[in-house]
């Protein structure tokens, strides 16, 4: 069985909100969920399916169902830390394929911000979790994990700082377009690798932002996709390949430099029946320049190693480069709700699609377009979820 | 630039599965997983084998050096600057560790270390590297 063309994303909504410090995370999460089924035109009594991950809280679809009032015949909390909204997003689509439900509803939403979280501090999961008393002790955290795979990538390849600067200065051209993104000031090379060193060899601009909010969307089957894009005279966006793959240390036996994107991009490419040139705009996940660099490697854009040339000179710009990657400023200049990043890849994409994005950094008649997650850490063990989705 | 290390190490959580590995650390050993069955070595240490799922995995002494796979300085958020590295043992698998007892800034890939244990915040101490 495959999900292409069984599902499409008729809502999608992005807290505006960078900073909730008067706002409780359940909160955030209905404030989402009522945010895109108005941009569906749907109410919450449409919503028979519901998807969240490990950032809602209590036991996430329990809780989340009995504080918003939803009635549900499916619900999934798949966690794959960023990832997971991505993972969301093909799972209801597969539900909805197999009739498990019918309009299915994807929440996240957090406040690291307000509770004062940072990449440079130590996340725990939990005393039974097999690798961290071998790894706990050395003091492993976000920016250093991330960091390592830069600095092997730099090694095997030769990459450049100034070349994953590039990648940093591409957002910033598009986030000073978004009235809502925390950083809009366009900054160059030399003032990415001007600014402090934070892990070797990342610098301060080579990391996304920490941000509280939140964003939803809504999978529905492709009559309820139709019937709703009459009445809203836009697009109708269909899903029409999803992969997703972990990646962890392989016993020891490491290649740092490769990312679970290497597989779950293959599949989504292939259940699509399209090839990486031919996609027009690519949401990808940016919790670290670094992050965006392999998995465009890993997706096949250029060969493995050629990321740092194929990201250089504007070549991630809309409008003038030739693969424009989040146009809203990415986790790198716009957001970062929850430190979770997937949530805002989709819905760019679906701006795309629908030609909704800032005139600015809109993709001419943009028909065919990718969002790219990647969840838990890059130097550990991650999870990648692609997603490919073509405007009807 | 010389940066050394003085941070404050979180012990490790004891469990019956890694048990012996932290013993043997507490010994001056660094003791890595062998599968008797498909014969590969791996880290970190499971009772089952994560190459042929087999249970048949023992300890073996490692010989305690290798060589940097990748590394990282983490300066800012952080008291004191530390450097978290995978080393490559010579038996051929890499593990997470810090670099230590040298000039952080000097750290390459591909130099060759040798193991030193250092004690924990209240635990068992760990093995840890230092340029051979």
């Amino acid at each position: 069985m495959t999900i292409k063309g069984k599902a499409c994303l008729v809502g999608a909504y992005e807290h505006p909100t960078r900073k909730a410090e008067d706002k409780s995370v359940a909160q955030l999460h209905a404030e989402v969920a009522k945010g895109a089924l108005e941009d569906a035109g749907l109410s919450r009594r449409d919503v028979d399916g519901y998807f969240c991950a490990g950032d809602a809280p209590g036991l996430g679809p329990l809780s989340m169902a009995d504080y918003m009032g939803l009635k549900l015949r499916h619900m999934e909390s798949t966690d794959t830390g960023g990832s997971s909204y991505l993972i969301h997003v093909a799972h209801a689509a597969q539900a909805i394929a197999a009739g498990k439900c019918g309009v299915a509803l994807v929440t996240l939403a957090g406040r690291p911000r307000s509770e004062g979280s940072s990449g440079t501090q130590p996340r725990s999961w939990g005393a039974a979790v097999p690798d961290a008393p071998f790894e706990a002790p050395y003091g492993i955290v976000t920016t250093n994990s991330y960091a390592m795979v830069a600095m092997r990538h730099m090694h095997e390849f030769g990459t450049t700082s100034e070349q994953l600067a590039w990648i940093k200065v591409a957002a910033s051209h598009h986030a000073q377009h978004n009235p809502h993104a925390m950083l809009r000031e366009v900054v160059t090379v030399k003032e990415v690798l001007d600014s402090p060193v934070i892990a070797d060899p990342l610098h301060r601009l080579d990391c996304c932002v920490v941000s509280d909010g939140g964003g939803a969307l809504i999978v529905a089957r492709p009559e309820v996709a139709k019937s709703l894009a009459g009445q809203k005279r836009r697009p109708v966006v269909k899903i029409i390949g999803a992969g997703e793959a972990p990646k962890g240390q392989n016993g020891g036996k490491l290649d740092l430099t490769t990312s679970g994107a290497a597989w779950s991009g293959a599949a989504a490419f292939e259940e699509a029946g399209v090839r990486p040139a031919d996609i027009q705009y690519a949401s990808i996940y940016d919790s670290f320049t670094i992050t965006v660099l392999v998995q465009i490697e890993d997706l096949g854009f250029c060969r493995k190693g050629e990321g740092g040339k194929f990201v250089a000179d504007g070549n991630l710009i809309s409008g003038t480069g030739k693969l424009p990657f989040n146009t809203d400023g990415g986790g790198l200049c716009n957001n970062h709700p929850a430190n979770r990043g997937g949530m805002t890849k989709v819905i760019e994409a679906v701006r795309q699609l629908r030609g909704e994005a800032h005139p600015a950094v809109q993709v001419k008649n943009c028909g065919l377009a990718l969002a790219q997650g990647m969840g838990g850490q890059l130097g550990t063990r991650h999870g990648s979820a692609t997603l490919i989705f073509e405007r009807e | 630039m010389n940066l050394s290390q003085e941070r404050k190490i979180p012990a490790p959580t004891v469990n019956p599965e890694n048990k012996a590995f932290f013993d043997g650390a507490a010994q001056g050993k660094l003791l890595i997983k062998k599968c008797n069955s498909c014969g590969e070595v791996h880290h970190y240490p499971r009772a089952i084998c994560p190459f042929c799922f087999s249970d048949r995995t023992e300890w073996r002494d490692a010989k305690g050096t290798g060589t940097i796979y990748t590394y990282s300085v983490l300066r800012r958020g952080v008291p004191v600057p530390y450097c978290i590295a995978y080393v490559t043992l010579d038996e051929g698998v890499s593990m997470l560790t810090n670099i230590v007892d040298c000039d952080l800034g000097a750290v390459r890939i591909g130099q060759k270390v040798k193991v030193v244990f250092k004690p924990t915040d209240g635990g068992p101490p760990v093995p840890m590297f230092t340029p051979a």
